[in-house]
């Protein structure tokens, strides 16, 4: 017999932020959220929904009302493939692949996101590569992936891999820009500009506009 | 130039009352140095100040100086004109003075509600009494004309609004014009089964009103005919009506259908407007059984004998009374009129403006008004309701807000396709005993009697769904799915994403205006909203009348309600337009144009621009003549005169240019 | 005019055949193309969840890149076979149109990289290029190789159609289709041409990448098709290489060969599978033997 674990399902006002909402807003056309009907078309179009632990629409409700620690610890953001569907369906025009981008960053930002779970692990190999050197390299990144996440599922893709390496569709070569130099000066004076807002700076730019 | 009446030989004595406005103005006006400043003006004999001007105390100080020959004319510095122009007018008048002897300065709306700064605004309001100062020395005494009215009424539209208004104004003994483009009345109501909440035949409650139109001798109906013309202003409306050819005698046919049986064509050819395009029609034809007039009618579009000229009519021959008259030709009918009801109806949205509902791709997915026929008796299925292929469905899928709710179609709700989705779901599942599945966003039944039918449905076994449906196509996913359409969307309730096999969708097309709604509210003068609505004068105050004096709005062509709402908003159209013929007059303001003779050198450049017709060309004199009923004061004339002859009352040039040397002189 | 180029990272390793197929089909049609040299990777999906703005700064590199290789047009055309960078590089171009403060910053930048980007980049995808540009006729004059009796579900996903559909409607994409008619194919009508295929799910979260994949795979098999053509690298490597896997989980044997839609144009243009790297397919494209007779609406085949 299952032991009944006593969830806690009730959840006081003290335990949410308030301020996220607008710091999701933040975002260009990010304020569209607030219109949100709940109508659910976001839901109903987006493939990969069945399989999020909240819905995209769950996501906008729970932002709406600061539910901070949920959006951003979810994996719903995280499996979102930007496809788009619920964005052009929406009837209130709601940017939601940009929202969920923004709970990404706010997410690497804040450092709440689930660990070790491959999609921001992919994110972030991704993101370190193309700092590097301009370019990705596709096999690199897919070995260095399945390294962080798990090791063994790399046996099972073997199979994988030999066919496309066969077929001239995938090298460990490390592919790079000439002028990486160029590259590093123009990345290193966006390192703290963001368009997600946090809190503070939210604050910070009342204050400066009073 | 009207001869001065009643003035004073001499300078002008003008009073000056300041308003406080309790604290609206004083706040943000010093009103006390205001009425020191006033005292100093030239002609300036009296300045005073007082907490609510547009009071009973507050006027009676004017119309005392007034009797007390203090002074002969008035600038309050209050409010705005739209707010209480007409009060002190009134009140100037009941002083026995000419209520055009009267200016107002605007400090409220333009001074103490648009400044923070106290010293600013004084400022201003100090340089707007000024102007107003030196303005009143040059206003002369004016007269309203009155105009008659004209006791008979158009309505445009025989819906179940154009009906109604026209029983209630004939009721009264008013005569009315009732002109319908169709060839019967009956408008969308005649299309439906039943109505909700009551579940009353639609027909059954309709069709008393339609012979009622037909019996009442004070009702002139007009049907398959249009308005062309309007000219006029209110009261005064000239209208020209194009009443187009049916090729049968109204007088003689009585609907026998002799003529429709014999008809080359032994099936239908025409896409069946009134079935909404679901059965097809014979070029001769009475659009449903019940149609008012029982006349019929002749598209010469689809007849044979019009696009070739060689058919055998039969028709003509199988006539007894011999009512068929091919020569027939279009009518021109001018009438005049004195008030305007506009009651031209909706249309319902283009579901094919929605393509992932799959609607025109799919067969099997209808539009509500479809569906409408389909389980109407006397409808193309015979009240059966069937799949293409005959059978009757097992599941049926309804689809709130298509077109409604929406940015990229329509973005208000339209009111009544909750209702009438609740309705279909009760009726589809009573003729089939099909599973019924409504996919709803909120469930809107405002209306008397409204929740109480919702719950009703929720003890009939219907599914409800709460989620927008996100897309409608065939591909499947599981067996059960087979050979069905697929509704997918979230069940926001449960928080679940569900994919429903159906047999067939039913679509909750939202209400549009008329395509042509943008035409005929140039014919008639008046505006539209965002959305294509004709514009009401006020949403709260004023729903029925329009901001064209003598045109008023009745039903749907005003916004998306439902069949109890147009009826009274019918109702109210009939009352107002019964109280401007019952008063039989119109008192016009005197801001008119007229003309300097000396100056005029007959170019005719105003002729042409004047909307109201006002101005004619005397060959005699070879100028220009202005008759001042019709003039309606707009000073496009005023504005485009190259020498200055034409000059506007209560606007003309040294009066505005005096305002300005009034402000100027000031700052 | 001269097309500018931008592979992107993928057309170098998995995505190699596309950037074969479309340098061959564009020689073939005579139409001038000339990669952008020093390109940089426009971020993709990655990017976005970690710095948007340095997003539209790679972006906007690539731009002032194009501007100063490209010298002579007015206004570079920009030809993006990859759907991912083709939105990825539409959407920078557009948010650094719309809107002033970014452009500004991402200006502030680039001038640190001793570049300058003036706002004369449009973004074109190959289907774009060949519709509108070239045109259906002499396509059609070029075809040496009819694709008669091939029956093809044309495959667009997501990235080329939303959420800008600048070169062909949204719902209803019919550019591949056409294409592909004119070059005599049988394009089959299925609904799922912009449904998503999961992108990098397949490799991340396999289980939820491979369940869109064989969604698509299984109604265009269902739907009779003999290849699926497709207009994305990513599109193309998850309906291709993990139809074993399908099997595995869902006991379906799918064998659908999955092609870039440039390479059936190339089929059709009469040039060599090795120019077209169709030797890098998993399931080799099998062509329908010529038609000999029709018997009562069967096919029989020589």
């Amino acid at each position: 017999m299952e032991e009944w674990r006593g969830w806690r399902k009730i959840r006081y006002e003290s335990e949410l932020d308030p301020a996220f909402a607008s710091e999701i807003a933040s975002i260009p056309q990010g304020e569209k959220l607030f219109s949100c009907i709940q109508c659910g078309t976001c839901s109903g179009m987006c493939p990969i929904s069945p399989y999020m632990d909240y819905t995209p629409r769950q996501i906008i409700a729970m932002i709406r009302a600061g539910f901070k620690g949920d959006v951003l610890g979810s994996y719903t953001t995280w499996l979102c493939a930007s496809c788009y569907s619920c964005a052009v369906e929406c009837p209130k025009d709601i940017k939601l692949t940009d929202i969920m981008y923004a709970a990404k960053r706010l997410a690497i930002r804040e450092g709440i996101y689930p660990k070790r779970f491959p999609i921001p692990v992919l994110a972030n190999e991704f993101y370190k590569n193309v700092e590097g050197s301009g370019r990705n390299s596709e096999g690199r990144l897919i070995l260095r992936l399945f390294l962080k996440t798990n090791p063994f599922k790399l046996f099972k893709q073997t199979s994988l891999g030999l066919k496309l390496l066969m077929r001239g569709r995938f090298s460990l070569k490390r592919e790079s820009i000439k002028r990486t130099d160029e590259l590093h000066r123009m990345l290193k004076v966006l390192e703290k500009v963001h368009m997600v807002k946090s809190k503070d700076e939210l604050a910070r730019m009342k204050e400066v506009a009073s | 130039m009207s001869t001065v009446k009643g003035s004073s030989n001499g300078a002008p004595k003008i009073g000056v009352y300041i308003c406080h406005c309790g604290i609206n103005i004083s706040s943000k006006v010093d009103v006390f140095k205001t009425v020191e400043f006033a005292k100093n003006l030239p002609n300036v004999t009296v300045s005073r100040e007082y907490k609510f001007m547009c009071s009973d105390p507050g006027q009676e100080l004017i119309q005392k100086d007034l009797r007390a020959g203090l002074i002969d004319r008035v600038v309050v510095a209050s409010c705005s004109p739209l707010m209480h122009e007409a009060t002190f007018r009134r009140a100037v008048a009941g002083a026995d003075h000419n209520p055009f002897l009267f200016q107002m300065a605007n400090i409220r709306e333009h001074v103490s509600w648009v400044t923070f700064d106290k010293e600013a605004g004084t400022e201003k309001a100090m340089a707007l009494v000024a102007a107003a100062v030196k303005r009143i020395s040059l206003h002369i005494p004016l007269e309203r004309t009155r105009v008659s009215v004209h006791p008979d009424v158009l309505i445009v539209g025989g819906g179940i609004s154009g009906i109604h208004a026209a029983l209630t104004l004939a009721d009264s003994g008013k005569k009315v014009y009732l002109v319908e483009q169709e060839p019967t009345i009956g408008g969308h109501m005649a299309k439906f089964d039943k109505t909700f909440p009551t579940l009353d035949c639609a027909a059954c409650i309709l069709t008393p009103k339609m012979s009622a139109v037909r019996a009442n001798p004070n009702i002139t109906l007009w049907t398959y005919s249009e308005v062309v013309g309007v000219e006029g202003f209110v009261g005064n409306f000239k209208i020209k009506v194009k009443r187009k050819p049916r090729y049968i005698d109204e007088s003689l046919c009585v609907g026998c259908y002799d003529c429709i049986d014999a008809c080359i064509f032994k099936k239908g050819n025409v896409n069946d407007e009134f079935n909404v395009g679901l059965s097809k029609r014979k070029p001769i034809y009475i659009p449903f059984p019940q149609a008012t007039p029982l006349v019929a009618v002749i598209d010469d579009k689809s007849c044979l004998e019009f696009k070739t000229k060689k058919c055998k009519k039969f028709c003509v021959d199988a006539c007894e009374r011999k009512a068929i008259n091919l020569n027939q030709t279009e009518e021109i009918k001018e009438i005049e009129v004195g008030a305007i009801i506009l009651a031209t109806g909706f249309k319902t949205f283009d579901a094919h403006c929605v393509p992932r509902y799959g609607y025109g791709k799919y067969p099997n997915i209808y539009t509500s008004l479809e569906v409408e026929r389909m389980v109407n008796a006397s409808g193309p299925s015979g009240g059966e309701v069937v799949l293409k292929n005959g059978e009757p469905p097992k599941t049926v899928g309804i689809v709130h807000c298509v077109g409604s709710r929406d940015n990229h179609t329509n973005k208000y709700c339209s009111r009544v396709c909750c209702m009438y989705s609740l309705k279909l779901a009760h009726l589809i599942r009573e003729r089939t005993h099909a599973e019924v599945y409504n996919f709803y966003i909120d469930m809107r039944t405002p209306g008397k009697g409204y929740e109480e039918f919702y719950e009703k449905l929720l003890n009939e076994n219907v599914h409800f769904i709460r989620g927008r449906v996100a897309e409608i196509s065939d591909w499947t996913l599981t067996p059960e799915e087979e050979g069905k359409l697929v509704i997918r969307a979230e069940d926001t309730l449960i928080g679940t994403v569900r994919r429903i096999p159906v047999d067939m969708v039913v679509l909750s097309v939202g209400m549009e205006a008329r395509s042509d709604a943008d035409d005929v509210r140039r014919l008639f003068n008046i505006s539209c909203s965002k959305e294509g609505w004709f514009l009401e004068r006020h949403p709260k105050l004023a729903p029925v009348s329009t901001f064209t004096d003598g045109v008023y709005l009745a039903g749907a062509c005003q916004g998306p309600k439902d069949i109890p709402d147009c009826v009274a908003q019918a109702g109210a159209a009939a009352a107002e337009a019964m109280a401007l013929i019952d008063r039989g007059y119109v008192e016009l303001e005197p801001n008119t144009a007229f003309i300097n003779d000396e100056l005029c050198s007959g170019c005719k450049t105003c002729i042409g621009l004047c909307p109201f017709s006002a101005i004619s060309f005397d060959n005699i004199k070879k100028i220009a003549a202005i008759n001042g009923a019709l003039c309606k004061g707009c000073g496009t004339c005023v504005a485009a005169c190259p020498s200055g002859a034409l000059q506007q009352n209560l606007f003309t040039d040294e009066q505005i240019f005096s305002e300005i040397k009034g402000v100027m002189s000031y700052v | 005019m001269n097309y500018a180029y931008y592979p992107g990272c993928s057309l170098k390793s998995t995505g190699r055949a596309y950037e074969e197929s479309m340098l061959s089909v564009f020689e073939a049609l005579e139409i001038p193309i000339e990669e952008l040299s020093d390109w940089n990777c426009c971020g993709a999906t990655a990017y976005m969840s970690i710095s948007e703005l340095k997003a539209f700064a790679l972006s906007a590199r690539n731009f002032a890149l194009a501007e100063q290789q490209f010298k002579g047009s007015n206004d570079v055309n920009l030809v993006v076979p990859c759907a991912a960078c083709y939105l990825g590089l539409n959407k920078a171009r557009r948010y650094l149109a719309e809107h002033l403060e970014i452009k500004e910053t991402v200006d502030g930048a680039l001038k640190q990289a001793g570049l300058h980007y003036s706002g004369h980049v449009h973004i074109r995808h190959p289907l774009d290029v060949l519709l509108n540009d070239i045109g259906l006729e002499k396509i059609t004059a070029a075809v040496k190789k009819p694709l008669t009796g091939l029956r093809v579900a044309c495959y667009y996903g997501c990235q080329i159609v939303r959420p800008y559909a600048e070169f062909d409607n949204q719902h209803e994409p019919q550019s591949m289709d056409k294409i592909l008619t004119a070059l005599g194919a049988e394009v089959i009508e299925w609904p799922l041409k912009t449904r998503c295929c999961g992108g990098s799910l397949t490799g991340t979260v396999q289980e939820v990448g491979l369940r869109l994949s064989y969604i698509l795979l299984k109604e265009a098999k269902k739907r009779g098709c003999d290849v699926v053509a497709t207009a994305c690298p990513l599109c193309q490597f998850n309906l291709e290489c993990y139809q074993s896997e399908m099997l595995k989980s869902y006991g379906e044997v799918i064998n659908v060969p999955v092609a870039y839609f440039t390479q059936l144009i190339g089929v059709g243009l009469g040039l060599s599978s090795k120019n077209l790297g169709l030797n890098r397919l998993f399931t080799p494209l099998k062509m329908p033997h010529p038609v000999k007779a029709v018997q009562g609406g069967q096919r029989v085949h020589s």
